[in-house]
């Protein structure tokens, strides 16, 4: 009876687990936290160098279409406009993502309504697989194939914002339907069930039912393979044509922000106008993920509520 | 809803020893005022009911009883087991949670076998003797009157037993630790009149062991099994009393509509 009293009041070995399970979180945490401000503060100081140091003006720098970090025009400004990148960058990820959004769903639909069996079986590792393929390998095939195909279909010489989006494209379809597929799965059985039992046909309970109640997962599945696209550096800039020019069409090269950052880091001095200049580029490129992030919560929360 | 007046209770002392008593016990959800002011002595060897409609607080009073709230809700009060106050801050929660066991409302397996199931804790307390093991896991399955159905697949998984065999279960799971008092959260509110019925025998049986306090939504099943009852609206705990004698004879308004049926 005593001993019991006495346990209840005194720690145990359990409590020092927990203590220590405890600390190691905090320690963990703490190490992850700092790593991501001093990141911030690497890539913000260093990308407002161009405006504070530089006094080049925020406006030219993402209105301006002359990219020339190097050399001065004829009245002694920099030349850094960065729109043709931003143009760019946003045309491939958008039309990425308008291209891949309606080829997931439907191999997302085909993996949880029409065949799940086949689709874990057979589709669930071709999508990891295309997960796994290292963006480099889907450049140069990109490179050796999408590009050539171009240049004898369209003319011209084949780069250009349509290659990077067929690129693209087959990066960011695993992301939306695996990310998809998860979605569709989480909507209850009982929807599906009460769907049929009015006399819904199969397709009008997918379409009407499972789709809606899985539209919130479905909208940050996309925007996940958004931010994919818009941070593709390296297969992206095999296949763009790496002009920094405003693109006219989809055929014309051109450059993104990612593939312009890869391209000229290597060519740049720390703490020179041209590297600081990049630095702004890596600036907009990390808060693009910032809003890509948000809009993924906001999607999360708006989708919650209807609840 | 008719409005009952808070201040009109009845609850009794009762004359035994105690296995646990409250004080003035409060609970809050943020702002949310869940449970005023509740009071009760639970006898040792004997089962309480905790009955009242849904939204009442038995469920939250429950789970503060073996500081299941901790993370969940403020609790202010006294809780007293053993003369040791055990809603304190230095208390080890660990401990208590070792000898007020809880059983919840849906079944509740672990992915393993039946007799993982049920030396999970054992394990986890250092017992490591196989024979130790294996004896309790016979005692508690026949103590939970499961043995006789469970004694030729105990390496099967637990979660291929059915709703009240699984719930069975997780009674004897508890039961393996040998606690002193058993919480349990509608333990039958899910299960068909045949498992309830074998429910209620297996507590029936565990009462000359351990002290018992259940919610139920059940009134019958409260009245069956139970030794006192208490009964709960919007947070307070307006009737506490022989359940016989709650059940036949209510000394409270809200009480006596409530299990005639005549409430709201």
């Amino acid at each position: 009876m005593d001993e019991i009293k006495k346990d209840l009041q005194n720690p145990s070995k359990a409590t020092h687990q927990d203590y220590f399970g405890r600390t190691i979180t905090y320690i963990c945490i703490a190490f992850v936290g700092l790593l991501v401000i001093s990141i911030l503060y690497f890539i913000t100081t260093r990308g407002i160098a161009t405006f504070t140091a530089n006094h080049v003006s925020l406006w030219k720098f993402l209105s301006g279409t002359n990219w020339n970090p190097g050399l001065l025009d004829k009245h002694g400004n920099p030349q850094i406009g960065a729109l043709p990148m931003i143009v760019t960058s946003f045309s491939v990820t958008i039309l990425a993502a308008v291209v891949a959004t309606p080829f997931a769903l439907g191999v997302a639909l085909f993996m949880t309504e029409i065949a799940p069996e086949k689709g874990t079986k057979i589709l669930q590792p071709v999508i990891e697989l295309l997960v796994g393929i290292p963006s480099v390998v889907y450049g140069f095939i990109g490179l050796s194939v999408i590009v050539p195909l171009i240049r004898h279909t369209f003319g011209g010489t084949g780069f250009g914002i349509l290659a990077g989006t067929l690129v693209l494209f087959v990066m960011v379809l695993p992301t939306i339907t695996s990310l998809s597929v998860d979605s569709i799965k989480a909507v209850p059985m009982f929807y599906r069930s009460a769907s049929l039992a009015l006399g819904a046909t199969r397709w009008q309970t997918i379409y009407k039912v499972v789709l809606r109640a899985a539209t919130p997962g479905i909208l940050t599945a996309v925007i996940f393979g958004m931010s994919r696209a818009f941070g593709e550096a390296l297969a992206v800039q095999m296949v763009i044509g790496n002009a920094v020019l405003m693109p006219h069409g989809l055929l014309t090269p051109s450059s993104t922000l990612t593939s312009q950052l890869t391209t000229g880091i290597g060519n740049t001095t720390m703490g020179t106008l041209p590297n600081n200049a990049l630095w702004s580029l890596a600036l907009i490129l990390l808060l693009m993920s910032l809003v890509f992030n948000i809009l993924v919560r906001f999607i999360g929360k708006k989708g919650s509520l209807k609840k | 809803m008719q409005n009952y007046s808070f201040d009109d209770t009845h609850i009794i002392d009762i004359p035994l020893e105690k296995a646990m008593t409250t004080e003035n016990l409060q609970v809050f959800y943020g702002d949310n005022h869940a449970m005023h002011d509740a009071s009760l002595e639970f006898p040792r060897y004997r089962i309480a009911a905790l009955i009242g409609a849904s939204g009442s607080g038995k469920s939250t009073y429950l789970r503060c009883l073996n500081r299941m709230n901790d993370r969940i809700a403020t609790v202010k009060g006294k809780i007293m087991y053993r003369d040791t106050d055990i809603n304190s801050k230095n208390i080890n929660v660990y401990e208590v949670r070792k000898h007020i066991s809880m059983v919840f409302q849906r079944p509740n397996p672990f992915a393993k076998s039946i007799r993982e199931n049920i030396t999970f804790a054992l394990k986890r307390n250092g017992i490591k003797d196989k024979n130790e093991l294996n004896k309790r896991v016979e005692e508690s399955l026949k103590a939970a009157a499961l043995w006789d159905e469970v004694k030729d697949e105990l390496d099967k998984s637990a979660l291929a037993l059915s709703g009240g065999q699984a719930q069975r279960l997780c009674i004897a799971r508890c039961v393996a630790m040998k606690p002193d008092i058993l919480l349990l959260d509608e333990p039958a509110s899910a299960l068909d009149p045949i498992s309830t019925a074998k429910i209620e025998e297996t507590l029936q049986q565990l009462r000359k062991n351990y002290s018992i306090i259940i919610v139920t939504h059940n009134m019958q099943q409260a009245s069956r099994i139970a030794d006192y009852t208490a009964f709960f609206h919007m947070g307070h705990v307006l009737e506490y009393d022989e359940t016989e004698k709650l059940f036949t004879n209510p000394e409270i308004k809200a009480t006596e509509d409530y299990i005639s049926g005549n409430f709201g």
